[in-house]
């Protein structure tokens, strides 16, 4: 019956009928087919209208403030680009230096969880060892909680690591352990994950071909896994590049000051100085890179997803 | 040699085991790992349990600065009376609105994310394919974005929101000017201590749901293209109607794929921090303070880090109560299907 699932949801209230004509089974009657096409429509709708909003407002110059709903800008340009561009905030740094900031964040963080995480990964997955079954449900746990439920301790001890002027906790470096303390047990466990369902064959034949432990794992295991370190350092570019709370808390110098944080002080409530067009343009040029990275890894990450992984 | 235990799936076999009781390999592997997150984990782990008996605060950060008072369950005390420095705080009702936030996302995630999934499936239905890559769209945009975003589409005057009942309603009804105030109306909608919903929960309940149920309809998609056609057709024969095979069919075998993501929806939601912190800023007085946003201003805001650290560890036990809970519900109801 082609209508099975459609009524589930049209009609949860469709009488069995014993005796239904049966139509062929890709074909949908053409009422039924425009009822649906106008729901997916209007969902479609509701997904893309805040979208809509903002592209149609960073492109729209010719008011500081919305007065009115425009999807379509007026006079559109790039103008709000450009003056966010040059000068994002009050202040003096440059949006090239917060996008550096926030790069530097986000590398280190991807780097660092996805190449520690890795090796553990692998132990986790292939060796039987003392200990074994300890460390995994600490990690569990550590997986458990909220990055921020470590944010007092981090800043008080990260605070104490000062070497002549330099302070660790008012670093970049400092906020990227930060982020790595909650970052590494996701990439463990989700890279576990993975590399469980890669053949042992494969390691078998290779070991008896005389290959070191090492070299199994650089020449096959490193290769066969690149979809979910491909994920896993994505989720940590993600991670480091949209960080707010711990560079809020932690960093007190301008130059060291990331996108997210100049996000923040443009939102409505806050800043009353700031055009609507500069915050739309700003916020799209923080989003695209990782939104557009997203769609092209999207199959990969929704795999891993399915699979019934305990991470998205 | 280690690498023979590789091969063994299952539970090892003995002298196996004794061979690679010699776990010098493995350790060599997860060394950076132990190293990093006992250095940056589980050492601040255990400060912050000997930071929550003592009163730190600004006075004890410097290098030279005194060492912290020890107050003993002072601090745990303060925080389950309400009996701390910080606007409108308010545990139970910070708990309970956290509890109520996170159950009623998840339950409208999960059933918009099915329907919109079977919708999707159904045979026959044209631009499926286009329908599919413009849901997923929410997904991709980073959350802080998306709570910054629905924070200026809520501006009493010049949000979209406010507009678009302007010029479609408004122009109809030929209304004045609609400007309510969506994230700082003082007066509750429900005001039934300890739940206390104020319009700003509807706000950010908006703007979650338009970010939380395309993954769910994700899940809900894959679970559904595994269900094989034929137990559709066995169930015609028996004389299924079309709710009847959704309930025997299609929900029970929905249910593995929804159930984990669910949970791990639950947890996710209930620690959210962008939304109520970008959108709401937790206002009005506080209604929509969550409990992670409420640890982090007593860092950020009010300085009070011993108080932050007992914080913190009700928050370790409240969210461990509740995994234990829904993996107790999980596998309890579970029985029925298997």
């Amino acid at each position: 019956m082609t209508t099975q699932n459609t009524l589930a949801i049209s009609t949860p209230v469709a009488k069995p009928k014993a005796a239904r004509k049966r139509r062929h089974k890709d074909d949908l009657s053409l009422r039924r087919q425009i009822l649906l096409q106008l729901l997916c429509l209007a969902i479609a709708v509701t997904v893309l209208f805040p979208i809509l909003w903002i592209v149609s407002m960073s492109l729209d110059t010719t008011n500081a403030r919305p007065t009115g709903l425009n999807l379509i800008p007026n006079n559109p340009s790039l103008e709000a680009y450009k003056t966010v561009i040059a000068r994002p905030t009050q202040n003096a740094v440059s949006f090239i230096q917060l996008a550096l900031n926030s790069l530097l964040l986000a590398v280190l963080i991807s780097a660092l969880s996805v190449t520690i995480g890795v090796l553990a990964a692998y132990a986790f997955s292939r060796m039987h060892f003392r200990g074994r079954e300890f460390l995994m449900i600490g990690i569990l746990a550590v997986l458990m909680l909220p990055a921020i439920a470590t944010l007092a301790p981090l800043y008080v001890l990260l605070n104490k690591v000062v070497i002549g002027g330099f302070n660790l906790r008012d670093s970049l470096f400092g906020v990227a352990l930060a982020v790595l303390a909650g970052q590494l047990p996701f990439a463990i466990w989700n890279m576990k994950g993975y590399l469980d369902t890669i053949p042992r064959e494969l390691e078998e034949a290779a070991t008896m071909d005389g290959a070191s432990r090492l070299q199994t794992f650089l020449r096959i295991i490193l290769p066969l896994a690149t979809p979910v370190i491909a994920v896993t350092a994505f989720f940590g570019f993600i991670a480091g590049w949209t960080e707010f709370y711990f560079s809020w808390q932690f960093l007190d110098h301008e130059q060291n000051f990331t996108l997210a944080m100049a996000l923040n002080g443009m939102v409505g409530q806050y800043a009353g100085s700031t055009p609507w067009s500069s915050f739309a343009a700003f916020s799209i040029l923080v989003a695209l890179p990782v939104s557009v990275v997203y769609l092209f890894l999207q199959r990969y990450i929704i795999s891993g997803l399915t699979l019934g992984g305990v991470k998205g | 040699m280690t690498a023979a235990t590789a091969g063994v799936t299952g539970p090892p076999r003995r002298s196996l085991w004794r061979r690679t009781l010699n776990s010098r390999t493995a350790y060599t592997f997860l060394f950076p790992a132990l190293l990093v997150m006992a250095v940056i984990t589980f050492y601040p782990l255990v400060f912050q349990v000997w930071m929550s008996f003592t009163d730190y605060g600004l006075k004890n950060l410097k290098p030279t600065s005194p060492a912290p008072n020890f107050v003993g369950f002072n601090n745990y005390i303060r925080i389950l009376n309400s009996d701390i420095v910080i606007p409108n705080f308010d545990f139970l009702r910070i708990l309970t609105f956290n509890l109520f936030w996170a159950f009623t996302n998840v339950v409208i995630h999960v059933i918009l994310g099915v329907a919109i999934a079977i919708l999707l499936n159904v045979k026959g239905l044209k631009g499926r394919s286009i329908y599919r890559a413009i849901y997923i769209l929410p997904v991709v945009i980073p959350p802080i974005i998306v709570a910054t975003v629905w924070r200026n589409m809520f501006d009493p005057q010049y949000g979209a929101i406010n507009q678009l009942i302007n010029s479609t309603v408004g122009v109809i009804f030929k209304l004045p000017p609609f400007g309510l105030e969506w994230l700082t109306k003082p007066d509750p909608i429900i005001n039934a201590y300890p739940l206390v919903l104020p319009l700003a929960f509807f706000a950010l309940l908006a703007a979650n749901t338009w970010l939380g149920w395309p993954l769910n309809s994700v899940v809900a998609t894959g679970a559904l293209q595994s269900i094989p056609g034929d137990l559709y057709e066995a169930a015609e024969m028996d004389g299924a109607g079309g709710w009847m095979k959704f309930r025997v069919v299609t929900l029970p075998h929905l249910r593995p794929a929804m159930l984990p993501y669910a949970i791990y929806g639950f947890v996710i939601t209930f620690n959210l921090f962008y939304l109520s912190y970008f959108m709401s800023g937790g206002g009005p007085f506080g209604q929509t303070e969550l409990l992670i946003t409420t640890a982090y201003r007593l860092v950020n805001e009010q300085y009070l880090y011993g108080v932050a650290a007992a914080f913190a560890i009700f928050q370790f036990f409240i969210l461990l109560a509740l995994t234990l809970l829904t993996n107790r519900l999980a596998k309890t109801t579970a029985s029925y299907d298997a």
